[in-house]
């Protein structure tokens, strides 16, 4: 032993643990184990690589990966992370800690999630919000089950059409097995009808509707009438949100929202090919005890001195089991941290920048695309803020290939045969000119 | 040592009952209370919510723990006490003057069935 | 560590910015029916503001990198330097969720590779990465063994059995998941009571599940008669792998019966738990259930794929040569901790533990001197003050004084010795004078905070 470096052992070290232990070798700790399940093949992995071998390795395999500009959304979104988030994040004393269980070491932790869930709440003017989740879809399916759990004897929930695709889908999965109806809210003109959303209350099962802020077509909805409706049914209104976008646009609790959920990742979080993320939700107090996953509090310690402790535990697994208000047991705890870092240091007026800078980069692309004469537009009405969804004229698959080829990535296609491109503050106009010259090269 | 009252009537998960005709005070005992330790939030259905024997209808949380108020009796429920769920050490400060629900028995009967304070005290430690 | 008193929210001045971005010409155009009223109420600040107000912050923490963490069942193990850079590579950072295969050959290499050494290690057939953590991976799991059972017309089973003893998220896992939960009892020395086991099974029953070795840190004996009694009835073998770490390298989960398990990447493979996650948790079936894997869309895009990666450097690492000597290190670290500390802590249940072990509070709590015991609260407490991280205190609720402690194998004998040394040394207080532990710790930036208050006037975001 003593050969690999994150063993300390060493030989001397392991035959005076033994003998402490009054066995004569490591495998008679595993006595209890009957024989036939202790593993005796050589085990299928490649042999030991030192660290430079590893680090090699990896930049080779990362090499294998065509970088892109990405052009793309729904639902992860290319923004600017400044240099301080990484910095701050990778401190190992956030990096290593667990969950803040013992609170008098954990200070740091406890109130960068205290921080998080007060940006969370002037993002989404609503009044609690927890210390996040794993990504947007799940904290869409939570709403869903917190919709059931609020009201009494419903068992149907309402989701909009122009969800995203993924979100939509992790909710049928937590409904098909949670037991939980989900009836689709159809669309009009790009947005979830919110008349047709009245007619389906007729019925007293409707605990909530999930309606998104934002849609999977990058139009800001107007919610106008939905929030009566639902609460006239006695049914809660949950709105789906991109919180970048909501430093600029309504707010749920504008909109009347009970609940509002998403994902964090446009708050500056890298794509990295869709995780970590981070998911949020809020929500208004009378629900506070059925949110779902870790909420942070302030009290004081012996001496007076404000601190922070994990608190409203009674709602969660480890106390209350089956009958909790959900199985999670985590929080992306860092990924908070990057969120809170980032609005840290974006303020109110970097967030507006940022919004500014998306709306003018992708209206500027939408009007270059649309100048090609190869699209048509589905949406000519529709408020956006940084990203279309445009009816291509030319084949879709050809489209997408064309910019790949080219080093773009974008052109996302849905089953409506449309396609949608994201332009963030990130995107250049040069690199906008570049795209369109390609999309311009189909034409004949 | 636990207080256990005379002249109401306990059930095994922990409720005590008084009965004022067929108007039943349901809340927890003693025994309870300091099982629990700092009572943090109450959590009860409002009036006009059916309750049955044996059945659990509302929570008493603490910070470290929850448990399940079950109904010792069958009935709906008239009144939660307002100030208890205010301020739920007060069932902390002395858990028998903390009534948590007044129940309209829909079976007045069911009251001989619980258990008689000195059969309480038997489990209550 | 030090005490910092502030919020982000306190600092910085109006007017002042920490972003660097191109001015906007016309900005955005938002009609009034669709435009926020007011703009949020964030903080600003200058960019050292920023980073002074955080890295301050960073100072009141404890991380594995400050000290040792025998947080029983968290497996708070070394998080490797590596791990951290590659995951870091710009390579990775910029890729889209969505994009094809053929632009992402690197990234998918990742997850077949992967995908096999998680294969090779635990026994099971296939992997899903689509689950963030451990209790993500249960529900995904239990979603696969439900839609096991629908895709061969059997509807009937709709209850998993769940030891007394389970981690919380077993059970809320299972509800979740539409399933009724039975319970089935452990016997006084923590394993599951295959007598209490047989009469629950039937076919109604969707399956078993477990955690082996158990919460106890102890190696469920009977596995392979449970495992074989539970497939008679139908039922399917759920793997908690909460536990799974000194196994790694000795036992297959495989190979004892287990049809679904789920890793936490995050415990038994070295990725940082980053105060709460990200976390991964990967899961494997057994062939007969492969082609269900793409049934269970539980999270929106890939899973985690930065902590795939960071597993992934550390399984390169350790290689085939230490694969054998992970789990067995860690067993031995365990038990040379107990053997050390059963003279002055109860130690309930005797013999070899795995990766874990509970004792159940002090043999001498100091109650003779006439003041109140110290609880394992407070040693736990105490244990601040001398630069440890406290073990898990009160689970398994199987005993009243609960101290779970798991040291990991990465952890050398003289961390563990000088951890030794201390627990002697507050037992010793505790016998000669508790009050010095109900009043610890006396050296963190904080006391004991009033958690009463904190739940009874929920004060849970900054107002002005």
């Amino acid at each position: 032993m003593g050969s690999f470096a994150y063993f300390p052992h060493t030989g001397e070290d392991i035959r005076s643990m033994l003998d402490r232990c009054g066995v004569n070798s490591l495998d008679d700790l595993y006595s209890d184990v009957p024989a036939d399940f202790i593993y005796k093949d050589e085990y299928d992995l490649d042999p030991a690589m030192s660290e430079q071998e590893v680090r090699e390795y990896f930049e080779a395999l990362g090499r294998k990966n065509v970088a892109l500009t990405v052009f793309a959304g729904a639902g992860a979104y290319d923004h600017y992370a400044p240099a301080v988030i990484p910095a701050i994040t990778s401190r190992s004393e956030f990096l290593t800690a667990y969950t803040p269980y013992q609170c008098e070491i954990s200070q740091g932790t406890l109130r960068y999630i205290f921080e998080f869930q007060s940006m969370i709440c002037a993002l989404t003017g609503l009044d609690v919000a927890n210390a996040s989740m794993y990504d947007g879809a799940t904290s869409a399916a939570e709403a869903m089950r917190l919709c059931i759990a609020s009201t009494r004897a419903k068992d149907t929930v309402l989701v909009s059409s122009t969800l995203l695709p993924s979100v939509l889908a992790v909710v049928r999965t937590y409904a098909k097995w949670g037991g939980i109806k989900l009836v689709g809210i159809p669309e009009k003109d790009g947005q979830t009808d919110i008349g047709a959303l009245a007619l389906l209350l007729g019925s007293n099962a409707v605990a909530g509707a999930i309606l998104p802020q934002v849609n999977r077509y990058g139009i800001v909805e107007n919610h106008m009438g939905a929030a009566d409706a639902l609460h006239a049914s006695g049914a809660l209104l949950v709105e789906y949100c991109d919180p970048s976008v909501l430093a600029v646009v309504k707010t749920p609790a504008e909109w009347g929202a009970d609940v509002a959920c998403g994902d964090g990742q446009s708050l500056g979080i890298p794509l990295c090919y869709g995780g970590p993320y981070v998911g949020f939700m809020a929500c208004r107090t009378e629900h506070m005890r059925k949110m779902p996953g870790r909420i942070v509090g302030q009290t004081v310690d012996g001496a007076g001195r404000r601190c922070y402790v994990l608190t409203l535990q009674a709602r969660e697994q480890h106390i209350r089991r089956e009958k909790a208000t959900s199985n999670i047991c985590s929080n992306q705890s860092l990924m908070a941290l990057w969120v809170t870092v980032y609005l840290s240091l974006m303020g109110p007026q970097g967030m507006k920048r940022v919004n500014d800078l998306c709306f003018e980069r992708s209206h500027y692309l939408k009007d270059s695309l649309m100048s090609t004469g190869l699209f048509e537009d589905p949406f000519p009405k529709a408020t956006f803020v940084k990203e279309f969804a445009l009816k291509p004229l030319v084949p879709v698959e050809s489209l997408q290939q064309k910019l790949l080829d080219n080093g773009f990535f974008g052109a996302l296609s849905d089953e409506n045969s449309y396609v949608t491109f994201a332009a963030t503050e990130k995107r250049t106009v040069a690199q906008i000119d570049a795209l369109v010259d390609v999309v311009k090269s189909m034409k004949a | 040592m636990s207080k256990v009252l005379e002249g109401i009537r306990y059930s095994e998960s922990h409720e005590w009952v008084k009965a004022e005709g067929n108007i039943a005070y349901i809340g927890v005992s003693d025994f309870a209370q300091s099982e629990l330790g700092d009572i943090t939030y109450v959590d009860v259905p409002g009036e006009g919510e059916i309750v049955t024997k044996g059945v659990e209808f509302g929570a008493l949380e603490s910070v470290k723990t929850a448990a399940d108020l079950v109904s010792p009796v069958s009935g709906k429920i008239i009144e939660a006490n307002g100030s208890v769920i205010d301020a739920p050490e007060l069932i902390n400060q002395d858990a028998y003057s903390a009534w948590i629900v007044k129940v309209e028995m829909s079976d007045p009967s069911e009251i001989d069935t619980l258990l008689t304070p000195e059969e309480y005290g038997n489990i209550a430690k | 560590m030090r005490y910092y008193d502030k919020l982000v929210f306190e600092l910085g001045k109006s007017g002042r910015v920490a972003f660097s971005l191109p001015e906007a010409k016309t900005g955005a155009v938002i009609p009034a029916e669709l435009r926020r009223s007011s703009s949020p109420a964030l903080p600003e600040l200058s960019e050292v503001d920023v980073v002074r107000h955080y890295t301050n912050l960073s100072q009141m923490n404890f991380g594995v990198d400050t000290g040792f963490y025998p947080l029983g069942s968290c497996t708070m193990k070394y998080n490797p330097k590596i791990n951290e850079e590659i995951a870091s590579m710009p390579q990775w950072q910029g890729i889209h969720p969505l994009q094809p295969d053929s632009t992402v050959k690197g990234v998918r290499e990742v997850y077949g590779k992967m995908e096999r050494c998680l294969s090779a290690i635990t026994g099971m057939a296939r992997f899903t990465f689509l689950p963030c953590a451990g209790a993500h991976g249960e529900l995904t799991g239990l979603m696969l063994m439900r839609a096991y059972h629908e895709s061969r017309g059997d509807s009937a089973r709709i209850k998993v059995i769940v030891p007394d003893s389970a981690h919380g998220t077993n059970p809320a896992s299972a509800a979740v998941c539409g399933l009724q939960i039975v319970v089935v009892k452990s016997r006084p020395d923590g394993r599951v009571d295959v007598d209490d086991l047989k009469p629950l099974l039937g076919p109604d029953v969707a399956g078993i599940m477990m955690t082996n070795p158990n919460t106890l840190g102890l190696f469920e004996r009977d596995i392979k008669q449970i495992a074989q009694l539970v497939h008679d009835c139908g039922g399917l073998l759920y793997y908690d792998g909460a536990n799974m770490n000194p196994l790694v390298g000795v036992v297959r989960p495989g190979d004892m019966g287990f049809d679904i398990m789920h890793l936490n990447l995050h415990k038994t493979f070295s990725t940082p738990h980053g105060g709460g996650g990200p976390g991964s948790g990967p899961v494997g079936v057994c062939e007969k259930l492969a082609d269900l894997l793409p049934s269970a869309r539980t999270s929106a895009y890939n899973g985690n794929f930065s902590v795939i990666l960071k597993a992934y450097a550390y399984i390169l690492m350790l290689g085939r040569e230490n694969v054998r000597m992970a789990g067995r290190l860690a067993t031995l670290n365990a038990n040379y901790i107990k053997e050390s500390l059963k003279d002055v802590f109860k130690l309930p249940v005797e013999g070899v533990c795995k990766h874990e072990f509970v004792f159940d509070g002090l043999i001498d709590d100091g109650s003779s001197t006439g003041q109140n015991g110290a609880t394992t609260l407070d040693v736990a407490k105490r244990l601040l003050d001398f630069g440890f991280h406290a073990p898990t205190i009160y689970f398994p609720m199987l005993f009243h004084q609960s101290l779970m402690i798991e040291p990991t194998e990465t952890e050398s004998k003289e961390t563990l010795d000088s951890f030794i040394e201390v627990m002697h040394k507050i037992a010793m207080e505790a016998k000669n004078d508790p009050s010095i532990l109900h009043n610890a710790p006396h050296n963190a930036p904080v006391g004991r905070p009033d958690e009463t208050l904190a739940a009874r006037q929920p004060v849970l975001k900054f107002t002005v």
